[in-house]
């Protein structure tokens, strides 16, 4: 049963919560394989994509969630807006409140915004990636397309590479995994891997051939250019001959291992242009999965859960 | 006028007087013995203790120039009501407090609030850009205490030398804000297990260690006395505890959220628990009691930060950092330390009277005769809950909102004249109402 009003992370969910969200899931992804991919489940309800970076992967799959569900759906992106104009998150939070919003789906380059957005309206808030926090949409889609393909999610081996610092999807991922009984492996240069991340129940290396051994599913993270530039490691070049996924590098992992990559992937830096189209390879599934997903966490979260709790 | 302070456990640390007894005051003055007669004031202090009144030689008052934070008349109504008799406040106001004409107007400001001793921090460098030396010697003249760049670190090793230097002669103290920017590096709290789940960039321990580090060696050089700010990490306490043992003029304060509160609190992003220096680790905290326990930490003092309830109502990234604290740290002092028996009462007094007035300069912090009659009455059984909608200051910005604390002031006294009285429910006293000086007419 699912019984919260926002989806901020999945640092605080149950594994009962977890598996409930995937289950909904499945039935959504049946909708979007249809000729007439439209239900009218959120018909008179309002979802607001409120955007303070640029995204086009997942705002377009949280509107196109909303528009398969009937609810209806507006985007508000921080360059065309007030938010242009200085406005605080706490005002713009308020007048979209006030405009009647169900549901508002925030992305925001600094981590703990939504939590802000969470106190400030009745609005269910789904967070749609905070600076380094989480990106709890995209570990769910992770988790149900790992579940989808390999059958279960306790007792594998889960292998995260490259930038871990920096990245909500990692964050979110390791929470999600190990809540469900995988084990996590983290690994990258260490300047790009944070302090205390073991605490998180993961364990971390600096070699990927140390790591990969065992993997059922490896998770490629996408590296930022720009954090060459900050000084965190030498030069894209090096970094891809350290931690760059290619077809030798998946030979050590378990046969029929799974490789995701939350995109947009840089081909040639960290993953091999064979590797991302090649038969491990799960990414587009992934964007189909993430529809599905987000049409689970908009009919659990913008009123249909509690129609779903009364079927019960 | 003449008071009689009856039957309260008096607190002295200097000549480290601890029993019960009566103290006497007369024009504004602690007395010898006297003949209560019709006009003499007396208080009943059974069950309460009596000690030099409290400074709190770190507080930011905000004015001139952020008046919406905090003002001169409202930061020492706080202070008053927090038990202490005296402040000494930084220079980070706007214009910044770093030529003499600002030293007088806060002086004023304060004398015109009529509630507390004001002691005035002057910049280092003008405008605390860390480029030239202010003009400390007038500054000096015109009465600030100490010196520093609070909030700011002095980053050129060579001006710090230079001010050491210059203040050597000047008699004063610096005061070091000791970070290193370029490990700071646009973190925004401390760098550890929870700035990693929580997404926010770290500041390291070594950002405060190296330039403690750096001071510290200054200090020996020049043989200027040094005063270490807020002290947070193990690092930093352990040397200072070596400086000290070798003899080097150095001293270190510690606020009461560094000995209360761990990196923990910042948890569900709450603006108010993000500070500069940030909240450490439990290793950290508990090298910081033992600091405070063996006397390489001196000091406790607040770093009274106020901010406006917008400021912080923003992301945790755009808050600005600093908590007010003059009104929660006498039941921090008592709940954290003297009840946990981490430092005696005689212990806790001497860090919050003698030693920043020492460390000043200021003839304060004492009970003998002839001394100033500050004083700070405290029950150390009375149990509140810190509510910041009764704080005497603007800024709300606390994050022990809710926490239950044991051992209050009750009284504060500034030359005689009771400033501050708490109310007490079991007590027949008066309502809680803040005392002004007949003088001083009505505002």
């Amino acid at each position: 049963m699912f019984k919260c009003k926002n989806l901020l992370g999945l640092q605080d969910l149950s594994a009962e919560e977890i598996t409930f969200l995937l289950d909904t899931a499945i039935p959504m992804k049946d909708i979007i394989s249809r000729p007439i991919k439209k239900v009218p489940t959120l018909r008179g309800k309002t979802v607001v994509n409120l955007f303070y970076e640029n995204s086009t992967r997942t705002r377009s799959s949280f509107e196109l969630a909303a528009k398969y569900l009937s609810a209806d759906s507006v985007n508000i992106s921080s360059s065309s807006s007030s938010v242009a104009k200085g406005e605080s998150l706490y005002d713009t939070a308020r007048t979209i409140q006030s405009l009647g919003a169900d549901v508002i789906i925030l992305r925001h380059p600094m981590a703990g915004s939504p939590r802000l957005l969470a106190r400030t309206v009745d609005a269910a808030v789904i967070n749609a990636g905070d600076g380094a926090h989480e990106h709890p949409s995209q570990a769910l889609l992770d988790l149900f397309t790992v579940r989808e393909r390999l059958g279960r999610l306790a007792g594998l081996k889960v292998v995260i590479v490259g930038d871990v610092l920096h990245s909500r999807v990692a964050r979110s991922d390791i929470w999600g995994f190990t809540r469900m009984g995988a084990e996590v492996v983290v690994c990258g240069p260490p300047t790009l891997i944070p302090p205390g991340i073991d605490r998180m129940g993961v364990r971390v290396f600096h070699r990927l051939e140390e790591a990969l051994p065992g993997a059922d599913v490896i998770i490629m993270l996408r590296i930022q250019k720009e954090r060459q530039q900050q000084g965190l490691f030498p030069s894209l070049r090096e970094y891809a001959v350290l931690y760059g996924l290619n077809r030798r590098r998946l030979a050590l992992a378990r046969s029929g291992a799974l490789v995701l990559h939350p995109g947009p992937m840089n081909r040639g830096v960290e993953i091999s242009a064979d590797i991302a189209d090649g038969t491990s390879s799960v990414i587009e599934e992934q964007v189909t999965n993430g529809v599905a997903v987000r049409m689970a966490l908009l009919y659990l979260l913008a009123g249909g859960g509690d129609r779903h709790e009364n079927d019960y | 006028m003449k008071m009689i302070i009856r039957g309260g456990r008096v607190l002295d640390p200097v000549s480290k007087r601890d029993e019960i007894a009566d103290l006497y005051i007369q024009n504004g003055l602690v007395a010898l013995p006297f003949e209560a007669d019709s006009s003499t004031q007396i208080i009943d202090a059974a069950g309460r203790l009596v000690a030099p009144g409290f400074i709190d030689m770190h507080v930011h008052l905000r004015e001139p120039g952020f008046e919406a934070k905090e003002t001169i008349a409202t930061g020492t109504a706080a202070a008053v009501r927090g038990g202490f008799t005296g402040v000494a406040c930084m220079p980070n106001t706007n214009p910044v407090a770093d030529n003499a004409a600002i030293i007088e107007f806060i002086k004023n400001k304060a004398l015109e609030a009529g509630r507390c001793g004001v002691y005035p921090v002057g910049a280092i460098t003008r405008g605390s850009q860390g480029k030239e030396m202010a003009e400390l010697a007038g500054m000096r003249e015109s009465g600030a205490v100490a010196f520093s760049d609070d909030g700011q670190p002095v980053k050129d090793a060579w001006m710090m030398r230079l001010a050491m230097q210059y203040c050597k002669m000047l008699g004063a103290v610096i005061i070091s804000h000791c970070e290193e920017k370029s490990l700071v590096a646009g973190g925004v709290m401390h760098e550890g297990y929870y700035s990693t789940i929580l997404g926010l960039k770290g500041i390291p321990a070594a950002a405060e260690e190296i330039m403690v580090s750096r001071d510290i060696i200054l200090a020996a050089e020049t043989g200027c006395p040094v005063h270490i700010a807020h002290i947070s990490t193990a690092g930093s306490v352990a040397l200072v505890r070596e400086a000290k043992k070798r003899g080097i003029s150095v001293t270190a304060e510690v606020t009461p959220h560094h000995f209360s509160l761990t990196d923990g609190a910042v948890a569900d992003y709450s603006t108010n628990a993000k500070v500069n220096p940030p909240l450490r680790g439990e290793a950290d905290l508990q090298a910081v009691l033992a600091g405070l326990a063996d006397g390489t930490i001196d000091v406790i003092a607040t770093d009274h930060a106020p901010h406006t309830y917008d400021e912080k109502n923003v992301e945790f990234d755009l808050a600005p950092f600093g908590m007010v604290g003059l009104e929660t740290a006498v039941g921090l002092v008592w709940s954290e330390l003297v009840h946990k028996g981490i430092l005696t009462p005689l212990q806790a007094v001497a860090k919050l009277s003698f030693n920043p007035a020492s460390i000043l300069g200021l003839n304060r912090g004492m009970l003998t005769e002839g001394a100033a009659a500050d004083i700070t009455i405290i029950d150390p059984d009375l149990e509140e809950t810190v509510d910041p909608a009764k704080f005497a200051g603007k800024g709300r910005n606390t994050p022990f909102t809710g926490r239950k604390l044991k051992g209050m002031p009750v009284m504060t006294i500034v030359a005689g004249e009771i400033k501050y009285q708490r109310s007490q429910k079991s007590g027949v006293r008066s309502r809680e109402s803040e005392v002004r000086s007949q003088n001083e007419g009505t505002v």
